[in-house]
């Protein structure tokens, strides 16, 4: 190291020079001032979620989270702060593939906060989630979420396996245990189709979550999460098999958040008069991950509507 | 106490220049260009694992030569920024001109902080909305960068491939006619590592090809492999790549080669570098 010593100048940038106070952020700690270290020292991390965990802490979800305090130093809940709730997601397994499908109300207390929120999103190639509980924290996991599958399959070259996709979306929900603690819960329900597993008819997956990050994978063909869940997975169990086509699993998908808003207060319905139908997404190995237009949803729409009209019970 | 031996910067920083500039150019080439339908990147690589080219953002690639470990942690590090910038801004902000200061900021002060420099040479390539937004950065082991218009050439023995391009090169080619300028670039005489005067034939499993298509919503980086290859590729290629002769590319070299004894000569001020 003698040899490097006998430079002078440009040598001394990233040392502390001896006398002078400390810099903020040392940029060789990989700290937030000169960021960009941080990208560059950190070898073989493939999780995008650790590497901001690592160097932009405040930008993760739920992490650090201390609710806001009301006039008595208690902690506010968050009906109190009008906090969005998005509600009912569904998610059926059928012979190609799987289904995921939402309505798009989202309430605060009994107030509806948006007509058109939309809780599914697709992931990547082969993946979809549905949120629902605290809007808010659940649309910026699932941003993060889907930087993190993209980015492993940059580094990798390859996408990640769907049981990892499965675990890390089970990581993320854990990190927010504590924001969950306050009432500020998110409950992911998660599609997947396997491209690695030979039967098709086996390669759609369901997987749901509780809010302490446990993950249970679902294995009888459906599911549902969110407050009309009850009467979306009723409907499901009476309608739904997993030997359905496409075409049928998409309207069952759809009766079953029609039966759940038919039920619960927090679920919408097809607003006919705004148009505005449910968010669908099919996930199949043909296609990948692929949101249905809104012609066809709203085609199918009509005709359950129709039915509905003739016999109220479905 | 001992005391440190005096050396000039100017020598210093020249006997690095010929240390980087020796090892990148013991490497095969790579020939990134623009044409109608977005950016191609061609390289010419012998592995199927070890990629010399990837993707980095929606409308963003990379492509490096030199020293496979040095060039692939510059890689995952600009994933690392394009993905952090874009999570904590929009998608929109990440920029190549952003990605390739930051690159060029990092590559130059390793150059002079680092006992070793950098052995690598990047290029940044960012798909625009029309042929005009097209750019082409060339960063390179002492973070010097260039915008490029049209094309980079970068690796081994770059001037005939680079003067061979700039008679052919045309912006308006479609891919398979910008693919075939690419490989007369690669291929022309005294560009291989062996610097025979032989024109070579590069089939498909010496190439790597992937292109930024810009018709492609999203995320554009898309590579061309298999049979999508095979059609698009001159007939000459289709078969096997010729025979190499038996020389050691340059990434096979080894670390800091171009301080190694060469043609019995030393490297670079006639003394050996002192790497202590």
């Amino acid at each position: 190291m003698e040899f490097r010593e006998g430079i002078p100048g440009p040598a001394a940038i990233g040392r502390p020079v001896p006398g002078s106070p400390e810099p903020a952020a040392g940029r060789r700690g990989g700290q937030p001032g000169l960021g960009h270290h941080a990208a560059f020292a950190a070898l073989g991390e493939t999780s995008f979620a650790n590497y901001v965990a690592a160097t932009q802490p405040h930008l993760l979800p739920g992490r650090m989270f201390d609710a806001p305090r009301g006039p008595e130093g208690r902690p506010m809940t968050p009906e109190a702060l009008g906090v969005p709730h998005g509600t009912t997601i569904v998610a059926l397994q059928f012979a190609e593939g799987v289904v995921i499908a939402g309505d798009r109300r989202a309430t605060a207390g009994n107030v509806i906060a948006q007509r058109d929120i939309e809780k599914i999103f697709i992931t990547d190639s082969h993946s979809a989630v549905g949120i629902a509980g605290s809007a808010g924290i659940a649309i910026e996991m699932i941003r993060l979420y889907s930087v993190e599958l993209e980015h492993y399959e940059k580094i990798e070259g390859v996408a990640m396996s769907l049981d990892g996709k499965a675990n890390r979306l089970a990581g993320m929900i854990r990190g927010n245990l504590g924001a969950a603690l306050q009432g500020f819960v998110v409950v992911p329900l998660f599609a997947g189709f396997d491209t690695e597993e030979p039967d098709p008819a086996k390669a759609g997956r369901i997987v749901t979550y509780d809010p302490t990050g446990g993950r249970y994978d679902e294995w009888l063909g459906y599911h549902a999460v969110g407050s009309g869940s009850v009467f979306a997975k009723s409907s499901m169990k009476k309608l739904h098999r997993t030997s359905a086509d496409l075409q049928t699993t998409l309207r069952n998908a759809l009766e079953a958040l029609y039966d759940a808003a038919d039920d619960d207060t927090a679920t919408g319905g097809p607003d006919l008069v705004r148009k505005i139908y449910p968010v669908v997404v099919s996930i199949t190995g043909a296609e990948g991950a692929v949101r249905r237009s809104e012609e066809e949803v709203a085609g199918i729409v009509d005709r359950i509507v129709a039915d509905r009209a003739e016999n109220p019970g479905g | 106490m001992t005391m440190p031996f005096y050396s000039s910067v100017d020598q210093l920083l020249r006997d690095r220049s010929e240390l980087a500039r020796k090892g990148i150019s013991r490497g095969r080439s790579v020939v990134v260009m623009t044409f109608s339908g977005g950016v191609l990147f061609v390289a010419e690589n012998h592995s199927t694992a070890l990629n010399k080219v990837s993707e980095i953002y929606d409308r963003i690639g990379f492509a490096a030569v030199g020293r496979y470990n040095e060039f692939e942690g510059l890689r995952t590090a600009g994933i690392r920024l394009a993905d952090s910038r874009g999570f904590s801004y929009d998608r929109r902000d990440v920029t190549s001109r952003w990605l390739a200061n930051t690159y060029a900021q990092f590559i130059g002060a390793a150059f002079v902080e680092q006992q070793k420099p950098y052995e690598a040479e990047i290029c940044l390539a960012e798909v625009g909305e029309t042929s005009d937004g097209d750019q082409l950065y060339r960063i390179t082991y002492d973070g010097s960068i260039t915008d490029e218009p049209q094309y980079v050439v970068m690796g081994g023995t770059t001037e005939p491939i680079s003067a061979k391009l700039k008679d052919v090169f045309d912006g308006g080619h479609d891919l398979g006619e910008a693919l075939a300028t690419a490989l007369e670039g690669l291929q022309v005489p005294g560009s291989g590592p062996g610097n025979g005067t032989e024109a070579r034939v590069l089939g498909e499993k010496a190439l790597e090809v992937a292109v930024l298509d810009r018709s492609r919503p999203g995320r554009a980086f898309r590579r061309i492999t298999g049979p999508v290859l095979r059609n698009l590729l001159p007939a000459a290629n289709r078969g096997e790549s010729a025979d190499e002769p038996n020389v050691r590319g340059g990434d096979e070299a080894p670390a800091a080669g171009g301080a190694l004894p060469e043609n019995g000569t030393m490297g670079g001020t006639g003394k050996p570098p002192s790497l202590n």
